[in-house]
């Protein structure tokens, strides 16, 4: 038996055998000409029979897919035997290059035409991207990029989860994440959290197992054994029983001692707004509008912007709908916004600060967002991401004000928002804290990086001080503005207990979370809450921050979480 | 040379779902089958199975495109092809 000790990201106990993720392709170098011994004709046939089984694979998977992703299979199981890009691909064989390189760069040109064509075209220079590695990998004799297709459910295992691996990931067929890299802020976290699937993180070695192994993970603890015996499969039985119960939430998020924080959902458009609405959520705590600029290479157009928040609203009549304006940079690059030379762009130009490089997108979207306000019954705030000074929170307000908007508020994500929370809370009407990015900035440690995942905890005392200190500024501004918590943290059901205790006022998370953080918050009274958090404030590593407060909450070990 | 105009029923033009069922006929009509837009020079006509030239070539709802084939069955095939150009392929 092999353990391998990792982070734990998202709870559950299974047992499966595994899959790993196929490496990213290497391109093949530039110049690769024929092996000897290989002529233009043996390539060429070489090329066309890949490029076969490569359709024939897609229009299996077509065969079995949902509609929505059945029409986009079909159309790129077209292009794999496409005459356009075949012929140019025979013709650089012709002239001496080796197959995996012609069809490499005759697929770069037709992808960099439908780029030039811009929308809905340049959208699909990605499906020839797919189809040519696919190809390049059928050449070579190695598995296919991308999320492994199989008819048997398995536990994924990669080295990390990009964005775009959740478009493919089938949550019927992959029942566990495991990675070597990321930490408990990657996407990995993020995707495993609202798909409701248990995760481990930085559990370095877990790549080097062979396909096939059988594991048991336990995406709480953050632990996962090879050869799981039998109490290993009592505890898997055992879980798959509790957690019927722990999918339902009653819509009242409450101490025991009736002290109420409402528990509201994090969404990134109306199809999340209208599950979140089911699954019980008091409102939206944080709406990722970026969301809907993401892939885009220009600034989607005002009545499109209207289209995509109405939906949101109208999920939430009478709610609250806390949105966050455009947060692009860093890790969510946007071609007409963000500058992708910068050599280090989570300290760049990002969220607010954009509006000083690239004006009056976001004085555009706030009359979007005051446009689809006017028409609906949700009750709209508005905040700004990495605000830093009051100033920028003075700011961010009067345009508010100008676009009619009439809650302004701000993200505590910078550590010195949090330490001045006071005078900026003087300026705008409420705080959420961003518990990923606060972490990631007062620890100066990059969030996907799996080496830096303990740093990287918010957990971390020093995160729970400025967590502390936020809510105090608040306090002493003196007309009671509430301060949520918008991050994974809140997730997380220990941790809201202790964020309830430091005094944060309402909890935003992945509409998964919303059951088992109310089913734990509802047996604490807030003055337990409050002891808890002042233990966890003073250990001295985030272990021991975490291990002390789980000890006060025996329902966690009860319910498996 | 046989030619056919058609002018594009599809209401998202020659993308996506049409370009895929357009270009799956093209390629099993047995004769090589070009498509260009109107007006535009003969040499420049792409090949009507490939899905990617059809992606390419941008012919939008109401475009109007000349199909063009040499050969046996020509005809047959040209006059196929022009029916489903204007059939709106995105109701099928």
């Amino acid at each position: 038996m092999q353990s391998f000790p990792g982070v734990g990201v998202s709870p559950g106990r299974i047992t499966g055998t595994i899959k790993q993720m196929p490496r990213p392709l290497a391109e093949p170098p530039a110049g690769e000409k024929l092996a000897a011994g290989t002529d233009a004709a043996t390539a060429t046939a070489a090329l066309q029979t890949a490029s076969k089984a490569v359709q024939a694979e897609l229009q299996a998977r077509a065969a079995t897919a949902r509609a929505d992703a059945k029409a986009v299979l079909e159309a790129t199981a077209l292009m794999a035997v496409d005459p356009m890009l075949i012929k140019s691909a025979v013709k650089l064989v012709n002239a001496g290059t080796s197959a995996e390189r012609a069809v490499w760069e005759a697929a770069e040109a037709v992808a960099a035409m439908l780029v030039n064509l811009g929308g809905y075209m340049a959208e699909r220079a990605t499906d020839v991207l797919d189809v040519r590695a696919r190809i390049v990998a059928s050449l070579r004799g190695v598995p296919a990029p991308g999320i492994p297709s199989s008819d048997q459910p398995f536990i994924l295992v990669a080295e990390d989860l990009a964005p775009a691996d959740t478009a493919t990931l089938d949550p019927e067929k992959v029942t566990a994440l495991l990675t070597a890299g990321g930490g408990p802020q990657s996407h990995t976290a993020i995707i495993a959290r609202s798909l409701g699937l248990p995760a481990v993180v930085a559990a370095v070695g877990i790549d080097q197992l062979p396909d096939g192994t059988e594991v048991y993970v336990d995406g709480a603890a953050g632990t996962i054994t090879t050869q799981p015996g039998e109490a290993e499969r009592a505890a898997a039985a055992a879980w798959a029983a509790n957690s019927s119960l722990l999918s339902v939430f009653d819509g009242n998020g409450t101490t025991a001692d009736g002290h109420l924080v409402p528990l509201l959902a994090n969404v990134g458009g109306a199809a999340d707004a209208v599950k979140a609405a089911a699954a019980g959520a008091q409102g939206v705590g944080l709406l990722r509008t970026e969301f809907c600029f993401l892939e885009r290479d220009t600034e989607p157009s005002r009545e499109e912007q209207v289209a995509a928040y109405r939906g949101v609203f109208d999920a939430f009549p009478g709610k609250k709908v806390v949105l966050r304006t455009l947060d692009a940079g860093a890790d969510k690059p946007l071609p007409f916004l963000t500058d992708a030379t910068e050599p280090n762009p989570a300290l760049g130009v990002r969220g607010y600060r954009t509006d000083t490089s690239s004006p009056g997108v976001l004085e555009r979207q706030l009359a979007a967002v005051a446009e689809a306000a006017g028409g609906s019954e949700a009750d709209v705030w508005v905040m700004a991401p990495m605000i830093s000074t009051p100033a920028e929170a003075a700011d961010f307000a009067a345009m508010c004000t100008a676009a009619g908007l009439k809650v302004p508020g701000v993200m505590v994500e910078v550590p010195s928002a949090a330490v001045t929370s006071e005078s900026i809370l003087r300026e705008v009407a409420f705080a959420s804290l961003g518990t990923n990015d606060l972490t990631q900035y007062t620890m100066a440690a990059d969030r996907q990086l799996g080496p830096l995942a303990a740093l990287n905890n918010p957990w971390q005392p020093a995160v729970l001080q400025l967590v502390r200190l936020t809510v105090a500024g608040a306090l002493a501004e003196g007309s009671g503005k509430p301060v949520g918590v918008c991050g994974e943290a809140a997730a997380d059901p220990a941790l809201a207990v202790v964020l309830v205790g430091l005094g944060v006022s309402t909890l935003s998370m992945t509409a998964r979370s919303l059951a088992a953080v109310g089913a734990v918050l509802a047996t604490v009274t807030l003055k337990e809450a409050q002891e808890i958090a002042t233990l966890a404030l003073s250990a001295n590593s985030p272990a021991q921050a975490k291990d002390w407060a789980r000890e006060k909450l025996p329902i966690l070990a009860k319910l498996g979480l | 040379m046989s030619e056919r105009k058609a002018t594009v029923a599809s209401s998202s033009g020659l993308h996506a779902r049409p370009a895929s069922l357009f270009a799956a006929a093209a390629g099993e009509v047995g004769v090589e089958v070009t498509i260009a837009m109107d007006g535009a020079p003969a040499e420049d006509a792409m090949d009507a199975s490939s899905i990617l030239s059809l992606m390419t070539l941008g012919a939008e709802h109401g475009s109007v495109v000349v199909l063009r084939a040499e050969g046996d069955g020509a005809d047959a095939a040209l006059d196929k092809l022009a029916a489903m150009l204007e059939t709106d392929l995105d109701a099928v």
